[in-house]
C-alpha cells in the first residue's frame, strides 16, 4: 500500500487551505494580497503543488455575515464561487488535487453531480467535494428552497443526495450508454440520464467536515475524508479514534477514512523566534474592534461602548441576543461568560489580551525542524492521517512552510518528493470506486 | 470609411474530450482576435459522447488565454440564480474581465424530471423567470460598488459596508436578499447574450430589450435583421446593445467573406456569430480564411486592442446602480 514506506511510518497527507473570511485571515499586514484576484488562488496552488500537497481546498458561506443587522466588516470578506475557479485552477496545476465546498441543502443532485463530473473530467481527476449542511433561514433567503433544516434532516438530506449523485456517476460506464437513474426518496424524486460518462475518478473524493453524532456516523459511511478542528494530540486521537471506530459497522476498513485536522504553522530560526512571531499574528489577528466583536458573540449585546484595553464588560449576557448572523451556533453563553470572567480576572487580562489568548491559537510554532518532528509525531501516534493547512496571509502564508518545513517532512520518508499518481484518490491512497451502473426502478 | 465588424463562433457544446482539446480551440479563435466564443450547455441528457458543464469549460479556457471573450450558455429554469451569478461573476474574476451569459431556458420534459424541482411550464412563463434571473443577476453584480473594499487600518475596517448593498428581489418563482458573496467583477456586470429569431416577436424579446448587451440574431435575410435590429434597439431605448447574425459556417465556407461583407453593409448589423457544427473542422477555415478575407477588406481588426470582452465590442463599463443612487441622494 501506498499509504505507509518499509520503515512502516504512515504518510502525512497535506492540503493547502485558501485563507477563509473570518480573523485568522491577516489582512491589515503589508504582504496580504487580494482574496479575490485569480492570481492569489494560483500563487497558493502552485506554492501546494510545489510542496507535493495532496489538495488545495476552498471553503463556501452563502451569505455575508452580519453583525447588529449589519453586515459585518472587520474581517476579509468576499470569495469567489469555488468550482469555477478550480476549473481554471486546473489549468495551471497538473497533480494537485481540487477540492470545493459545496453546500448540499441549497442545491440539486442532478445539476451538482455534472458540475463536480466535469471538474473531474478537465482536471484529469483531481476533484473533491467537501459536503456541508450548514443551513439556516438567514442563508436560505438567497435561495428558491428558502428556510433551514433542522440538524436531523440536513444529514439525511445530504445521504440522500450523495446517494442519488453516485447513481448518476456510476451510470454511464465509458464506451457504453448512460442508463436512466430513477430515485424516489423524501427529499429527491427524479428520472435523469447523466449527461457525463464515467469521469478518471468516476466519484471525486468526498469530504465531510462536521462535528455531531450524526456528522460522524456520516462520514463514517460515505466520506474518504474528515476536515475536522480536533487538532491537539489528545482530542486527535480521541476522534480519531471515535471515528476510525465507527467504519468497521459499514464494511469499510481504516485506512479507507483519512482525518485531517485543521492546522496552522509559525516558524522561527529558533523556538523564542517563532513564540515572538506567533503572538505578533494573533495581535494582527485580533484587532481592537474585532476584540470587542469576539465579546459580544458570546454576550449577546452591544458592547461597542467598552474600551478594548480595559476590563471586561460588568453587564451579563443575554440568552437569546441574536447578534451575530453567519458564524456558528453559540449554546451555553452564559457557561463561556463565566470562564471567561474568571481567566480575564486570574491573569489580569483587558477585553483584548482575553481575546488574544482565547482565539487563533495557532497549532505548530517552532523551528522547521520542530513542527516537522510534531506534525509526524501526530500523524505516527494516530492524532490525525495529515493536516489541511490554513495561512494567515493571502496569497503567501503557505511559501516559508513548503520552502522549509516539507523538505524535512520529506527526509523523513513521510511526505512524497514527487507525486506517483495521477488522480487525488491515488495521492489519498484510495481505490477507485467500483461503479454499479444499474437501472433502479 | 468602412464599418468594422463584430466577429465570434459558436463552439457547439463540450463532449467530454480533453481539456487540452476545448482550450486548442478557444486559444485559436484568440489567435484570430474574434470578440468573443459561446459554448453551448443545457440539463437535458446528451447525446453521443456527453457534455461538460460550459462554464467549467471556459473558466479552464479562461486561465490559458488573455484577450478572447468566453461566453458559456446558463440556464435558468432549474438552477439557482444566486447560483449562477456567482459563477459568471468568478468567470469574469479568472478571465480577468472575459465573461458574458448566454441566457437560455430548459423546456424539455427530461430536465424537468432530472432535477424533480418542478413541471415543464410553458415558454413565456419560463423566459420571464428567465429576465428576473438576469434582474437578479444584474443587482447581485452591483451589490458591491466598485471601491467597497477599504483595508482601513485605523478604524478596524476592511470593508466600507455603507457600499455593500442587498438585492432584495421578490419575484413569482425566487426571491434573493443578497448582496452578492463575490466583490464586483472586473466588468462590472458581464454583459447579457440572448439568441434570437428575426422572425419571430416570442417572450425572449422582452429579456432581450431590457437585459442583453448581446444579441445573437437569426435572419433570413439582411432587409430582415435590419428590421429586427431597429425593433429591439427602439424597444429597449438605448443603444448598447451589439446585433450580430448568426450565420452557419458549413454551408458557405468558401463564399463566405463575400457574404458576410455584403450582409454588413445591408443589414447595418453590428457583425456575425459563426455557428459551427465540428468546429475540429470548421474553426482552423474561419481563422486562416475567413478572418484574413474580411481583414483584407478592411472590415476586421488585426488584433486585440483592449482586453476585456466590453473592451472588444465597445461597450461602456457600467456603473453600479446603487452608486448612481447614493450620488444622486447628495
Ligand atoms: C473544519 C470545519 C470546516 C467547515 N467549513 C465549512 C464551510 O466552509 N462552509 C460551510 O457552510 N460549513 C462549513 N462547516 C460546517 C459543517 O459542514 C457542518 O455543516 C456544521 O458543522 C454542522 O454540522 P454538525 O452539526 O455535524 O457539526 C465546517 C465545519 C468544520 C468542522
Amino acid at each position: 500500500m501506498s499509504a505507509s514506506t518499509p520503515a512502516g511510518r504512515k504518510q502525512v497527507h497535506l492540503a493547502a487551505h485558501f485563507p477563509g473570511v473570518n480573523s485568522t485571515t491577516v489582512w491589515r499586514d503589508p504582504g496580504s494580497r487580494s482574496q479575490i484576484d485569480f492570481s492569489s488562488f494560483q500563487h497558493l496552488a502552485r506554492t501546494a503543488e510545489r510542496g507535493r500537497f495532496d489538495f488545495f481546498f476552498l471553503a463556501e458561506g452563502l451569505r455575508l455575515r452580519e453583525r447588529k443587522g449589519r453586515i459585518h466588516d472587520l474581517d476579509v470578506v468576499g470569495r469567489p464561487e469555488s468550482l469555477t475557479v478550480l476549473n481554471a485552477l486546473a489549468a495551471v496545476t497538473e497533480h494537485l488535487g481540487l477540492a470545493a465546498t459545496v453546500n448540499a441543502t441549497f442545491n440539486e443532485p442532478y445539476e451538482l453531480a455534472r458540475r463536480f463530473a466535469s471538474l473531474d473530467h478537465l482536471s484529469g481527476g483531481r476533484a473533491a467535494w467537501n459536503i456541508v449542511t450548514s443551513s439556516d433561514a438567514f442563508t436560505g433567503e438567497n435561495f428558491r428552497r428558502g428556510g433551514y433544516l433542522d440538524r436531523a434532516d440536513r444529514y439525511t438530506r445530504a445521504a440522500e443526495f450523495v446517494e442519488v449523485a453516485r447513481a448518476l456517476w456510476d451510470s454511464w460506464p465509458s464506451g457504453g450508454t448512460p442508463l436512466t437513474v430513477r430515485h424516489s426518496g423524501p427529499q429527491f424524486d427524479i428520472t435523469a440520464r447523466a449527461t457525463l460518462p464515467h469521469s478518471p475518478q468516476v466519484h471525486p473524493v468526498l469530504i465531510q467536515a462536521g462535528d455531531s453524532d450524526e456528522g460522524r456516523e456520516f462520514a463514517a459511511r460515505t466520506a474518504d475524508i474528515v476536515f475536522t478542528r480536533h487538532g491537539t494530540l489528545e482530542a486527535g486521537r480521541a476522534f480519531h479514534a471515535d471515528v476510525k471506530g465507527r467504519l468497521a459497522r459499514y464494511g469499510r476498513t481504516p485506512d479507507q477514512l483519512k482525518i485531517l485536522p485543521a492546522a496552522t504553522v509559525v516558524l522561527g530560526d529558533s523556538e523564542a523566534e517563532a513564540q515572538e512571531r506567533a503572538a505578533h499574528i494573533r495581535r494582527q489577528q485580533v484587532s481592537p474592534q474585532t476584540a470587542v466583536a469576539t465579546l459580544e458573540n458570546v454576550w449577546g449585546r452591544d458592547l461597542t461602548g467598552y474600551d478594548p484595553d480595559g476590563p471586561l464588560p460588568d453587564v451579563e449576557p443575554v440568552p437569546d441576543g441574536e447578534l451575530a448572523q453567519g458564524w456558528a451556533h453559540m449554546a451555553d453563553r452564559f457557561g463561556i461568560a463565566a470562564r471567561w470572567r474568571a481567566l480575564a480576572e486570574e491573569k489580569h487580562l483587558s477585553i483584548r489580551e482575553l481575546a488574544i489568548e482565547l482565539t487563533a491559537r495557532q497549532s505548530f510554532i517552532g523551528t522547521p525542524g520542530s513542527v516537522a518532528a510534531a506534525m509526524d509525531e501526530h500523524v505516527q501516534t494516530d492524532a490525525a492521517d495529515g493536516f489541511i493547512l490554513v495561512p494567515h496571509l493571502t496569497p503567501g502564508g503557505l511559501d516559508e512552510f513548503v520552502d522549509r518545513v516539507v523538505p524535512l517532512l520529506q527526509e523523513r520518508g513521510v511526505l512524497r518528493t514527487e507525486y506517483e499518481g495521477r488522480t487525488l484518490r491515488d495521492h489519498l491512497g484510495l481505490g477507485r470506486p467500483a461503479p454499479r451502473p444499474e437501472e433502479a426502478v | 470609411m468602412t464599418r468594422e465588424l463584430h466577429l465570434s463562433v459558436a463552439l457547439g457544446s463540450a463532449g467530454p474530450r480533453s481539456a487540452a482539446h476545448w482550450t486548442g480551440l478557444v486559444q485559436l479563435a484568440e489567435l484570430g482576435a474574434l470578440d468573443f466564443v459561446t459554448l453551448d450547455d443545457s440539463l437535458d441528457p446528451a447525446d453521443g459522447e456527453g457534455r461538460l458543464d460550459a462554464v467549467a469549460v471556459l473558466a479552464h479556457a479562461a486561465a490559458r488565454t488573455s484577450r478572447i471573450g468566453l461566453i458559456p450558455t446558463v440556464t435558468t429554469t432549474h438552477t439557482e440564480p444566486f447560483h449562477t451569478s456567482s459563477a459568471l461573476a468568478t468567470l469574469d474574476f479568472v478571465s480577468e474581465g472575459r465573461a458574458g451569459w448566454l441566457v437560455d431556458v430548459s423546456t424539455t420534459e427530461e430536465a424537468a424530471r432530472a432535477v424533480g424541482r418542478r413541471d415543464p411550464a410553458p415558454d413565456a412563463e419560463l423566459w420571464a423567470e428567465a429576465a428576473d434571473a438576469a434582474e437578479v443577476a444584474a443587482r447581485l453584480w452591483d451589490s458591491w460598488e466598485d471601491d467597497a473594499e477599504i483595508r482601513d487600518a485605523a478604524t478596524g475596517r476592511f470593508i466600507d459596508r455603507d457600499k455593500l448593498h442587498y438585492a432584495d428581489f421578490d419575484g413569482p418563482h425566487f426571491s434573493v436578499r443578497g448582496p452578492s458573496i463575490v466583490p464586483r467583477p472586473p466588468q462590472g456586470r458581464p454583459p447579457v447574450a440572448v439568441a434570437l429569431d428575426a422572425q419571430g416577436r416570442d417572450a425572449r424579446w422582452e429579456l432581450a430589450s431590457q437585459y442583453a448587451e448581446i444579441v445573437l440574431l437569426a435572419a433570413d435575410s439582411a432587409a430582415t435583421a435590419r428590421e429586427a435590429r431597429t425593433e429591439l434597439l427602439s424597444r429597449a431605448g438605448r443603444d448598447d446593445l451589439r446585433v450580430l447574425i448568426s450565420v452557419g459556417v458549413t454551408e458557405t465556407r468558401d463564399a463566405l467573406p463575400e457574404l458576410l461583407a455584403d450582409w454588413h453593409a445591408d443589414a447595418g448589423t453590428d457583425g456575425f456569430h459563426l455557428v459551427t457544427t465540428s468546429p475540429t473542422e470548421e474553426l482552423p477555415a474561419v481563422i486562416h480564411d475567413v478572418v484574413p478575407a474580411l481583414r483584407a477588406r478592411g472590415l476586421f481588426r488585426a488584433t486585440h486592442t483592449g482586453h476585456t470582452l466590453r473592451d472588444h465590442l465597445g461597450l461602456a463599463r457600467p456603473d453600479s446602480r446603487y452608486a448612481v443612487r447614493t450620488e444622486a441622494a447628495l
